[in-house]
C-alpha cells in the first residue's frame, strides 16, 4: 500500500470520529501551543539579555578603588580615590593581554543649549573608550588624543541628550554648555539602549578626561581616577588579564606581601554571564514544564489508539484476509497517529504563536518566535506520534486474522 | 477437468488449550483440480473451519503439506501468506465483512490497494469485478445501504477481482433468506462454468452441497465421505440471477 491510499484511509477513519479526533487533536494543541509560547518568552528574556551585554562590551574588566576586605577600617568601593593616570597608562601599555584600558571619572551635571536644559552622567574618559563598548557614531567624530591631550573643550551627546536638548536639530558644531564651561559637540554617538541594570545608556555625555579634570571636576585628589575599565585581547585571556592587572597595581601601589589590595579588579563578563545563564535556565525550564503537557498529549493519542485497533479488529482482520501484510497495517495506524499528531501540532504552533504576540502586546515581555523553534516543535510532535502510535499500531499489525475476524 | 491447484498431503493441525492439546486435522490427504466446485459439509467442530483457514493460508499446519498450484505455501511466513491471500486467494465470509465506511466500489477495490495496482486500473477492474455480480449501479452505495444478498455480491467481487485460482466460501448463505441463497449461489455456479473459478464452499445443508460437483463430508478432524454430485442432479442456475 503506498502512502497516501495509507493517510486517505487514516484521514477518513479520523474524520469519521469527529469528536474523538478533535479532542485528542486537544491534547497535542495544548502541549505544543504551550511550549511555543513558553519558548519564546524564554528566548525574549534571553535575546533582551544578550542586546544588554553586548551594549556593555566584551572583555571587560572595571578596577576599582578600596577594597573589599581590609583589616579594621573598611572604607568600600570607591571610597578612596588610589587609582591614578598613571596606572591607567601603565595597563594599558605593559600588559599584554589586555588591548585597550581607559581611566573613567564620572559626574552629573546640567547640559545647556539655548534656552534648553539637560542634567545628565558626564563621563570623562580616553578616546578608545567607545572602541571598548563598541560604541559607534552616528554623526560627527570620536575626541582625539591630541584633544585629550590639550584638554580640549569638546563632547560627545548620548542619544538621549541629543534628543532632548536639539529635537531633529543636528549637534555637531553647535555649542553646548557644562558648568557655565562652552563646549564643542563633535560627535552623537549611537542607541545603546538600557544596560543589564535597567539604566538608560544613552543619557549621558563622553568628554576627554583630562578636560573633565581641569574644567568641570574639582577634585581634592588630582590627577586620580574613578574607576579604570580595562579590555583582554579576547575571551581567552580575560583571567590572565585580571591576574595581570591586579599584579601590576600591587607594584605599583606598593603593596607588600601579605598586606590587603587597595583596588579591586571585577570581571563585568563574568557578571553578565551569570545574568544570562540564569535566564537560560529559566528558558530552559519553562519550555521543560511546557514539553511535560506535549507529553500527556501523546499519552492521550495513545489511549485514543488503543481503543480504536479494539473497536476496528474486525476491519483489521478482513485487511488482513484479502492481503495486506504486517507492514501494511501498522502503517495505516502510525500514519493514523501521526496524523492526529501533526494536526494537533500544527494548530498547536498557529495557537501558541498568537498567544505569543498577545502576551508581549499584552502583558509587554518581549517574546521571540524562532524558525528552530517552531520547527523542533513540529519535529517533536511527530516524534510523540511515532512514539505513542508505535504500541498500539504494533498490537493491531500482530493480530491473528482468524481471530480478529471472528471479532464481534 | 484441468490439473490438481490443490495438493494436500497428511495435514495436521494441533491447537494448544493450556495444558490441552486439541487435535483438529488428523491427517488429511485432498487433492482439488482446478475448475472443481467442492463442498465441505460436516457437524461443527470436525474441523472443516481448520481447514478452510489453512486453504485460505489465514493459518499455517501443524505438518503435512500443502500446495497451491504446484508451489507449497503451507510453511509460507505471515508476511508470504498475505501476499498469497491477496494475489492467488478469495473470501466469502458468512456475515460478508464489507468494511462499512467504504463504498461497494471501494470494498471491491481493497485488495489492489495492497498490491500496488494504480488507481485507475483499480477502479475499472473493481467495476467490471461488481458488474460481474450485476452490480454496477451500486457502486457509490455504503453497504448499509444495500440488501443482504447484494452485501454478498460486493463481496463475492472483492474476492474474484484479483483473479485468483482458488475461491473460499465460508457459509455463504447462512445469514441470507432462501430465495437470495438460491440467487448467491447461482453467481458461485456461474463463475465456477463460465471462469473456471476453483470454488471450496462450506456448508451444512444438503441443498446447497448440491450445486457444487463434488462433496466431503469432515467428522472428528477427517474426511469420511468424498463424492461426486451427479450432474442431473444439481440444480439448474436460477435465470437471471447473475446477471440482474
Amino acid at each position: 500500500m503506498n502512502l497516501l491510499s495509507a493517510a486517505k484511509v487514516s484521514f477518513r477513519s479520523l474524520r469519521a470520529n469527529k469528536m474523538r479526533s478533535a479532542l485528542t487533536m486537544l491534547g497535542m494543541i495544548i502541549g505544543v501551543g504551550a511550549v511555543i509560547i513558553m519558548v519564546a518568552i524564554g528566548e525574549g528574556a534571553n535575546q533582551r539579555i544578550s542586546a544588554q551585554i553586548s551594549s556593555v562590551g566584551s572583555n571587560l574588566l572595571l578596577v576599582l578603588p578600596g577594597s573589599t576586605t581590609s583589616g579594621g577600617l573598611r572604607s568600600g568601593f570607591g571610597g578612596v580615590p588610589t587609582l591614578t593616570m598613571g596606572d591607567a597608562r601603565a595597563i594599558g601599555k605593559e600588559l599584554p593581554p589586555v588591548r585597550f584600558a581607559t581611566p573613567s571619572i564620572r559626574t552629573s551635571a546640567p547640559v545647556v543649549y539655548g534656552n534648553q536644559n539637560w542634567s545628565t552622567i558626564v563621563q570623562g574618559v580616553w578616546p578608545e573608550y567607545l572602541e571598548m563598548r563598541d560604541w559607534k557614531i552616528t554623526s560627527g567624530r570620536n575626541f582625539t588624543a591630541a584633544e585629550t591631550e590639550a584638554a580640549s573643550k569638546v563632547v560627545l551627546l548620548g542619544q538621549t541628550v541629543a534628543e532632548n536638548l536639539f529635537g531633529p536639530e543636528d549637534p555637531v558644531g553647535k555649542i553646548v554648555r557644562i558648568k557655565r564651561s562652552p563646549f564643542t559637540v563633535v560627535g552623537v554617538l549611537d542607541r545603546k539602549g538600557q544596560s543589564p541594570q535597567g539604566q538608560d545608556q544613552d543619557d549621558t555625555v563622553v568628554l576627554p578626561i583630562t578636560t573633565l579634570q581641569k574644567k568641570l571636576y574639582a577634585s581634592a585628589h588630582a590627577g586620580t581616577v574613578g574607576v579604570i575599565m580595562v579590555q583582554a585581547v579576547d575571551g581567552e585571556s580575560v583571567k590572565e588579564a585580571e591576574r595581570q592587572v591586579a599584579a601590576l597595581l600591587r607594584q605599583r601601589h606598593r603593596i607588600g606581601p601579605g598586606q590587603d589590595d587597595d583596588f579591586s579588579v571585577r570581571n563585568l563578563s563574568e557578571v553578565l554571564a551569570l545574568a544570562e545563564t540564569a535566564t537560560r535556565i529559566m528558558s530552559l525550564l519553562l519550555g521543560g514544564i511546557a514539553s511535560v503537557s506535549l507529553v500527556v498529549g501523546g499519552i492521550g493519542i495513545m489511549n485514543i489508539m488503543l481503543v480504536s485497533v479494539t473497536e476496528r479488529t474486525r476491519e483489521i482482520g478482513i485487511r488482513m484476509a484479502v492481503g495486506a501484510r504486517e507492514r501494511d497495517i501498522l502503517s495505516q495506524f502510525l500514519i493514523e497517529a501521526m496524523l492526529l499528531a501533526l494536526t494537533g501540532g500544527a494548530a498547536g504552533i498557529v495557537l501558541g504563536a498568537a498567544g505569543a504576540v498577545l502576551t508581549s502586546r499584552f502583558a509587554g515581555w518581549s517574546t521571540v518566535i524562532s524558525p528552530s523553534a517552531v520547527l523542533l516543535a513540529f519535529g517533536f510532535s511527530a516524534a510523540v506520534g511515532i512514539f505513542f502510535g508505535f504500541y498500539p499500531a504494533r498490537k493491531a499489525s500482530r493480530m491473528d486474522p482468524i481471530e480478529a475476524l471472528r471479532y464481534e | 477437468m484441468g490439473t490438481a491447484a490443490i495438493e494436500i498431503r497428511g495435514l495436521t493441525k494441533t491447537y494448544r488449550l493450556g495444558t490441552v492439546s486439541v487435535e483438529a486435522l488428523k491427517g488429511v490427504d485432498l487433492s482439488i483440480v482446478s475448475g472443481d466446485f467442492l463442498a465441505v459439509m460436516g457437524p461443527s467442530g470436525s474441523g472443516k473451519s481448520t481447514l478452510m483457514n489453512i486453504l485460505g493460508c489465514l493459518d499455517r499446519p501443524t505438518a503435512g503439506s500443502y500446495r497451491l498450484d504446484g508451489e507449497e505455501v503451507g510453511d509460507l511466513s505471515r508476511d508470504g501468506r498475505a501476499i498469497i491471500r491477496r494475489s492467488r486467494i478469495g473470501f466469502v465470509f458468512q456475515g460478508f465483512n464489507l468494511l462499512p465506511r467504504l463504498s461497494a466500489l471501494e470494498n471491491v477495490e481493497l485488495p489492489m490497494i495492497y498490491d500496488g495496482t494504480p488507481a485507475a486500473t483499480r477502479q475499472e477492474r473493481a467495476m467490471s469485478g461488481l458488474s460481474a455480480v450485476g452490480l454496477e449501479d451500486r457502486a457509490h452505495h455504503l453497504p448499509t445501504q444495500l440488501s443482504g444478498g447484494q452485501q454478498q455480491r460486493v463481496a463475492i467481487a472483492r474476492a474474484i477481482v484479483n483473479t485468483p485460482a482458488l475461491l473460499l466460501a465460508d457459509e455463504p448463505t447462512g445469514n441470507l433468506d432462501s430465495a437470495t441463497s438460491d440467487e448467491i449461489l447461482g453467481v458461485f455456479r456461474r463463475l465456477n462454468d463460465e471462469r473456471g473459478i476453483t470454488l471450496v464452499l462450506v456448508t451444512h445443508e444438503p441443498d446447497i452441497a448440491a450445486y457444487a460437483r463434488r462433496v466431503i463430508r469432515f467428522r472428528d478432524g477427517r474426511i469420511v465421505e468424498d463424492r461426486p454430485v451427479d450432474p442431473r442432479r444439481r440444480p439448474a442456475s436460477p435465470p437471471g440471477a447473475a446477471s440482474a
